[in-house]
């Protein structure tokens, strides 16, 4: 049956073949065998001139054109040039620095705190069964709870001072590390673990060679995360009874009509973000070279 | 708990398996099975799929407990899977040293390595290696510990054809170096031949029938005896008069 029903197409293509008289046939050649010429080679490099970067680029220039050509009022949306004349003016008279190195202290001690206990928790849940109990319930119902709507309590317990603020920063960033970590930690392949358990290594071997690099994409994952959620904090936390900090700026750019301030603000912070981003893409190239993804380099 | 997993004397054997029974829920996998391997001794254990080979190569690994019956093994063991299970987040090299302690353990690995034919290759990332290439640092892995029974389950079934026919050959240069009971599990009878002192056919949850293997490596190839002992097998397999 099976044989007969086999043949049958072959031979009708072979008929289809010998009547039309072309057979269509592909050919693969090294890419280098094509002919490039100057004027294609142009052509690509016009097409995505600056990679990734090309819309934003792209969208910039638009903005002030439009802005220079008054299409767009100024106090909506001020010309990019202008932000960055304001940012200038901002950092000559002293604001910008002092408001800026206040923000990343905020940061940096809510993040600290944040990961620390993440880190801790989430290691001693992933290893042992008694952390398990002790923490998931609890982290599993923090993680219900917005960000946001912690910060009148947060206010109530701890008042308007910088310790509101770290908090709310440590928990943004604390719950995501905690939950991603220790689901990294129990999705270790268990028949690595087993077959460790089999070549005689001790305990300290299996955390050390097994588990800890087998969580660390995981690990990675939560570190995005937990960066993400504590700058979302630090927005938070400083729009609320701020004096000082980048949050205090944007307040009160809102609060004077200065839109420049606002943008400068808002620029800042994207680039807070960005260089989490890189930070943790580097980290990525240097930890996880085992993966194949990262070996084309 | 002490009780079963105390470590005894040892008999003069390697391996002693005395009416160990095993179940999952109401399934009697393992049934009052007793089996003995001497030491030095490489037993072939043949049989279908889901006839309890594995569940015997897991008991004898320390991997799982048997729900009655002693078993009774050496300390010093390695396995052999049938997935490589090389960690690959570790160079070749750090996989085979895994379980290794002392200061001689980097060359101790070298030395392996190069026995089963990877010298040179210590750097490469697992995931850089064929599949034969990776199934031979799980071999290296075993055997740099100097174990007294090495446990193989099922390890050339994800193997080619040619890569298996050359891993055989890599096991009987590796037995002449390494003086170790092996049991290796499989469901491929010219395997099976190819390596064994004697085979060992399970059915019905226990050792079926026995078969010393006294054939030299030609007559392994191609022979009379050859074509009588497969037959034989695939008898004790239920098989017989399909081929």
């Amino acid at each position: 049956m099976t044989e007969l029903s086999l043949k049958a197409p072959a031979v009708t293509k072979d008929q289809d073949a010998e009547t039309t008289g072309t057979r269509e046939r592909e050919v693969f050649l090294p890419r280098d065998a094509r002919r490039r010429t100057p004027l294609s080679t142009l052509r690509e490099r016009l097409r995505w001139p600056l990679g990734i970067y090309t819309t934003p680029v792209a969208i910039l220039i638009a903005w002030e054109i439009l802005a220079r050509a008054g299409a767009v009022s100024k106090t909506y949306a001020p010309a990019p040039t202008s932000i960055v004349k304001s940012a200038a003016n901002l950092w000559q008279q002293g604001v910008l620095g002092p408001d800026l190195a206040i923000s990343l202290q905020r940061a940096g001690i809510g993040l600290a705190i944040g990961l620390t206990v993440g880190i801790v928790s989430g290691v001693l849940g992933g290893l042992l069964r008694s952390g398990e109990y002790l923490f998931n319930g609890l982290v599993q119902v923090l993680n219900t709870i917005p960000l946001l709507a912690v910060l009148p309590l947060m206010i109530v317990w701890f008042g308007i001072d910088e310790l509101t603020k770290v908090l709310l920063i440590s928990f943004g960033a604390g719950v995501p590390m905690y939950l991603n970590l220790f689901a990294a930690i129990r999705g270790v392949d268990q028949r690595l673990i087993e077959m460790a358990r089999t070549t005689g290594a001790g305990t300290w071997r299996l955390v050390t060679r097994v588990l800890v690099p087998g969580a660390l994409p995981g690990f990675l994952v939560g570190l995005r995360f937990s960066l993400a959620y504590s700058v979302l904090g630090l927005v938070a936390a400083e729009t609320v009874n701020a004096d000082k900090g980048l949050g205090f700026l944007i307040t009160q750019g809102q609060t004077y009509l200065q839109t420049n301030q606002v943008f400068v603000g808002l620029v800042i912070y994207s680039l807070l973000g960005l260089l989490a981003d890189q930070f943790v893409r580097a980290l990525e190239r240097v930890l996880l070279r085992w993966r194949p993804s990262y070996e084309a380099s | 708990m002490s009780s079963t997993i105390a470590t005894e004397p040892r008999r003069q054997t390697g391996v002693v398996v005395e009416q160990v029974v095993r179940r999952f829920g109401d399934r009697v996998v393992l049934d009052h099975l007793d089996l003995t391997i001497a030491d030095e001794e490489l037993v072939i254990l043949l049989g279908p799929s889901g006839c309890g080979k594995s569940t015997l190569l897991r008991l004898l690994a320390g991997l799982d407990r048997p729900d009655g019956g002693r078993v009774e093994v050496p300390a010093r063991r390695a396995i052999v899977f049938q997935a490589d299970r090389l960690l690959p987040w570790q160079r070749v090299l750090r996989n085979v040293t895994l379980g290794l302690h002392g200061s001689d353990a980097e060359q101790r690995a070298r030395d392996v390595l190069a026995e089963v034919g990877l010298a040179g290759r210590e750097k490469a990332w697992p995931k850089e290696l064929s599949g034969g290439e990776a199934q031979r640092v799980s071999l290296a892995r075993a055997l740099v510990s100097e174990p007294e029974l090495v446990l193989l389950d099922e390890p050339f079934a994800a193997l080619d054809a040619i890569t298996r026919l050359r891993m055989h050959d890599l096991v009987r240069a590796l037995r002449t170096k390494h003086q170790a009971a092996m049991l290796l599990v499989t469901h491929d009878v010219d395997e099976a031949i190819a390596l064994a002192d004697r085979i060992v056919v399970m059915s019905n949850g226990g050792i079926g029938t026995s078969h010393d293997v006294h054939l030299t490596a030609v007559d392994r190839e191609a022979s009379v005896a050859r074509e009588e002992l497969r037959a034989r097998l695939l008898e004790d397999l239920g098989l017989a008069g399909q081929h």
